[in-house]
């Protein structure tokens, strides 16, 4: 495209910003502050999963020597001064400590604050904690049948965000939220179906495993101000979450937030916060709380996912119906758990022309350990279902599954199930760029009997998520007389390159050097409001903000410039930190040239201010129905080759392609990095990253238990591609990609697990053990029977009342 | 009980009075501030907290400094000698080896000392070496051009001083 060449920095692989920083160990992460009188707090947790707080007994504690206070709930009702000891994104269903009864294993009862960490360790041990066990549920499906012991009694909305505007006060149900789509008459729709598929997906709960825990430093500053120092990917939401604990207004509270070290959505809202500004609070002393590897099993986790999908198909191959139910394990708060389960719940049919849809997705407090958003919202999981679906539809048909979902697969203008008209929608050309680079020829799957050796397979998957809407990011940009530049965004580095890929942005529209940009990280006093970091939205939300306000500075520039020069505004270029006449290079100014015009002293500065403020049609409530769900759909697709041992079950990614539609690449390295993050990432969870929860306790928490990928899970061959279909409103096309490579990983290498052997992995992570009892039981159930040949019988049970999927 | 112990660290001895029970993590970002030492796990199997100790990658978190009485201590901060980076920071910053750059540190030392243990290491003994220090954002593939690159950079002086 010829007007890339007009861009000087935006699509260049511009070098990080923080790269000597980061390769020296200098940059400071939260938990490397430390202040003078610093002191340390721990948490005492519930050893219940449901239990009434009877008593705390605090004496042995606070005999140890050096600790200063040791709290319970009791304790923060009582203290004057805490206005709502309440908190959460959705609902405020979490006490600062847990403030009536401890709703899950490690639900922190009493907090130690003490000299040393060493202190408020030992004293922790000698809290006396006198529960009084009651009844708990534990899975999403138990949880919301009648009589289902109840996780809490009522629900007071939060208000804090205008997407969950809707949600309603309630009591007496653990579903704290329900998303519903309707569209087209599926009822009717499945009565004229040829076939009918219909199965049962799970996902279980998982770990975001930032290397960096959850960490926090407040303190009381000298204007009597809360000040925080925290890990989080929020600081505008901690800002008001705190001010609301204390009813102060929002200058009395000030954010920071330093490099994170990772987030992937697990640093998200209030964490430590809340606990960590009121033990300063109460001690008038700087307070640091950070939480062990274990611990952090015990914050915040993945949704657990119980998905049934049904699908109706013609003998033709045409999908005429889809209905999904799905249960989503939102534990003991809801936290975010109501926007995952809408966001992805709205998205739960997938990036397919589908006449009649419906959709049903249940956000379900149970007894476990608070789940919230993970890399995609949600999103994967919805996809890991709906994609294995479309798979087995497809080869009961003796369809091709690229070309099945390339028939259903939505274009520009297609109606979305919620009836929204689809805008830069990328779905298509990433399966084809995938499928072209992994080789694909349609599969022919056989029935491999176990023990016959290795086999392969290739498969294809997509996805599409549609980013938070509406939402807000707000910059200032400021530029000094000698052309350097300042960037106040809340945007949080965590590690996806935000601060360069924004100081991209600024510089482009500014005509500077990278170099010449700063980007200053989030603080609430300098750094105007954003909404979160998250869902990849920072690259078009706060890109729009930053390229909005820059031009604000620009036009000025351009104005001061067009006096000097006598031109018109409209016919000056500025570039390379001059401002010249179209055509006529020579008749020009540098940067300070026009700063010195205009202000006429040194080191003066020009300010450009932008809040870009995305808007939504509100989904209708019962019918998920709007002209308008999302600001922009970002979709993803990705193949795999895998080679399946069918001696031990164990699976082996040969080759896995991930494409994502990134709108237009601001920085390609950035991309590729995400992309091939997400991935890895994501193959993790398919195939040994799980949390084993047994009546509410995870029993392997604990980096030596819970497994991350290393250098060794690799796929031997992992290729990243960008897809660019601009969006209209993006910045310079942009849309967004720290997600995209996750959404559908997982179904990818089911499908070419089925591909290679021909057994169909519902229930992940798909491990050996799993595979290999698959073909163990398809052996069974087929007898003495020899694999098939390649061409197979349709394997769907005709429409007669039947819902069983043979293989 | 409180000992004292002497280390040489990045190079500079240091006396320190330890108690027996104190992990080196936390006497080198807490007596030394040496906060390029970072915890992720406590268990020793991120390697976020791998330093060099007499030249071999050593979790921090899981070793006691009272038993490292004069052993030599190499951490980030001692990599690069004013603004020269150490030829392994370099590849990093070159193939842009790192995301939020927590476990960069442990990694950059980790190559380190592959590059010194093992200079001819090929992919798999490569991988396997490493295996021990997570990424979770995963750049392993940049990480890996990395240590390709690095390898090239350190071969190239040793190569230099054979031939004079």
């Amino acid at each position: 495209m010829a007007i890339d060449l007009e861009y000087s920095v935006i699509g260049k692989r511009v070098p990080r910003l923080d790269g000597l920083k980061k390769v020296t160990g200098r940059p400071i992460y939260t938990g490397d502050i430390e202040l003078p009188g610093m002191l340390h707090a721990v948490l005492v947790r519930s050893p219940h999963p449901h239990a009434r707080i009877v008593r705390v007994d605090k004496h042995r504690a606070e005999r140890v020597p050096g600790v200063v206070a040791v709290v319970s709930g009791t304790d923060i009702l009582n203290t004057p001064g805490v206005v709502d000891p309440w908190v959460g994104p959705v609902f405020k269903d979490q006490g600062i400590l847990a403030l009536d009864k401890a709703r899950h294993i490690g639900d922190p009862v009493a907090a130690v604050v003490a000299e040393s960490r060493e202190a408020a360790e030992e004293a922790r041990e000698l809290v006396e904690v006198e529960y009084e066990p009651l009844p708990a549920v534990f899975d999403p499906v138990e949880a919301c049948k009648p009589g289902a012991p109840l996780v809490h009694e009522v629900l007071r909305p939060s208000r804090a965000f205008a997407d969950m505007a809707h949600v309603a006060e309630a009591g007496g149900t653990n579903i704290c939220y329900h998303q519903k789509v309707r569209k087209g008459d599926v009822d009717a729709a499945f009565a004229r179906a040829d076939y009918i598929f219909e199965d049962i997906f799970t996902s279980p709960p998982a770990q975001h495993a930032p290397l960096e825990p959850h960490v926090t430093l407040a303190y009381i500053d000298e204007d009597d101000r809360i000040t925080l120092w925290t890990a989080t990917q929020s600081p505008s939401f901690v800002r008001v979450s705190t001010a609301g604990i204390f009813g102060v207004p929002l200058n009395r509270v000030r954010v920071i937030v330093p490099y994170l070290g990772a987030g992937y959505g697990s640093k998200l809202y209030a964490k430590l916060e809340p606990i960590a500004a009121y033990l300063a609070y109460i001690t008038r002393r700087p307070v640091r709380i950070m939480l062990s590897r274990s611990e952090e099993f015990h914050i915040i986790t993945k949704h657990q996912v119980v998905a049934r999908y049904k699908l109706g198909v013609t003998k033709h191959g045409d999908i005429v119906a889809v209905e999904a139910e799905n249960w989503w394990n939102t534990g003991a708060y809801a936290e975010i758990g109501p926007r995952v389960v809408h966001k992805s719940g709205y998205t739960s049919a997938g990036p397919y022309k589908f006449p009649n849809v419906k959709i049903d997705a249940y956000c379900v407090y149970t007894n476990n350990v608070p789940a919230g958003a993970f890399r995609g919202f949600g999103v994967p999981q919805v996809v890991w279902a709906y994609e294995s679906m479309m798979d087995t539809a497809a080869h009961a048909l003796g369809i091709d599954p690229l070309e099945f979902r390339l028939r259903h697969a939505l274009d520009e203008g297609d109606e979305f199930a919620t009836g929204t008209p689809m805008v830069s929608i990328g779905v298509k050309a990433s399966l084809r760029k995938v499928a072209e680079a992994i080789g694909y020829t349609p599969p022919r799957p056989q029935r491999v009997p176990p023990g016959s050796g290795r086999v392969r397979g290739k498969a294809v998957a997509c996805g599409v998520k549609a980013v938070l809407t509406p939402s807000i990011s707000s910059a200032v940009v400021q530029m000094n007389a000698d052309g350097s530049v300042t960037v106040l965004s809340s945007t949080v580095e965590m590690g996806q390159g935000s601060e360069t890929a924004l100081a991209q942005i600024a510089a482009e529209e500014l005509g500077v050097p990278i170099t010449k940009v700063r980007v200053h990280l989030p603080d609430t006093d300098v750094t105007p409001y954003d909404t979160i970091t998250a869902g990849s939205r920072s690259t078009y939300h706060m890109g729009n903000a930053i390229r909005g306000a820059a031009k604000q500075i620009r036009d000025q520039l351009l104005a001061a410039a067009a006096e000097v020069l006598e031109a018109n505004p409209a016919d000056l270029v500025l570039r390379d930190e001059r401002i010249y006449v179209r055509g006529a290079e020579e008749r020009g100014l540098t940067i300070p040239q026009v700063f010195a015009a205009k202000l006429g002293a040194l080191g003066t500065t020009l300010v450009g201010e932008h809040v870009f403020k995305t808007i939504a049609d509100p989904l209708d409530h019962e019918t998920g129905q709007s002209k308008k769900a999302t600001e922009f759909w970002f979709s993803g697709a990705t193949a795999a080759e895998v080679e399946v041992d069918t001696d031990t079950g164990q699976v082996q990614v040969l080759k896995f392609v991930a494409a994502a539609d990134v709108g237009r690449e601001v920085n390609p390295h950035h991309c590729e990095q995400q992309i091939a993050g997400a991935a890895i990432l994501t193959l993790g969870l398919t195939f040994f990253e799980w949390m084993n929860v047994e009546q509410g306790q995870v029993t392997n928490a604990s980096l030596l238990e819970y497994q991350l990928p290393s250098l060794k899970d690799v796929p031997p061959q992992l290729e990243s591609v960008s897809v660019a279909v601009p969006h209209p409103d993006g910045p310079f096309g942009a849309k967004g990609v720290g997600e995209s490579g996750t959404l559908s990983v997982q179904p990818t290498i089911a499908n070419a697990i089925y591909n290679a052997c021909g057994v169909r992995i519902r229930d992940l992570p798909i491990t050996p053990e799993k595979v290999l009892r698959a073909l163990h039981e398809r052996a069974r159930a087929h007898g003495a029977e020899v694999a098939p040949p390649a061409a197979r019988q349709p394997a769907a049970v005709e429409n007669a009342g039947a819902t069983e999927v043979p293989e | 009980m409180k000992r004292t112990i002497t280390l040489t660290v990045n190079g500079a001895p240091r006396q320190l009075t330890v108690e027996d029970h104190w992990l080196l993590s936390d006497v080198l970002r807490e007596q030394l501030k040496l906060y390029g030492v970072r915890e992720g796990c406590g268990t020793g199997v991120c390697g976020s907290c791998t330093v060099l100790v007499n030249g071999a990658p050593t979790a921090s978190c899981l070793t006691l400094a009272a038993r490292l009485d004069g052993a030599r201590i190499e951490t980030i901060e001692g990599l690069s000698q004013g603004p020269r980076l150490h030829p392994v920071q370099e590849a990093f910053l070159e193939e842009r080896a790192f995301q939020c750059g927590y476990c960069t540190p442990g990694y950059i030392l980790a190559v380190k000392a592959l590059l010194e243990e093992l200079p001819d290491a090929d992919e798999e003994e490569t991988k396997h070496y490493l295996a021990g220090n997570y990424c979770r954002c995963a750049g392993y593939q940049d990480i890996l051009r990395a240590v390709q690159s690095a390898r090239l950079k350190l071969a190239q002086p040793r190569a230099g001083a054979t031939a004079s």
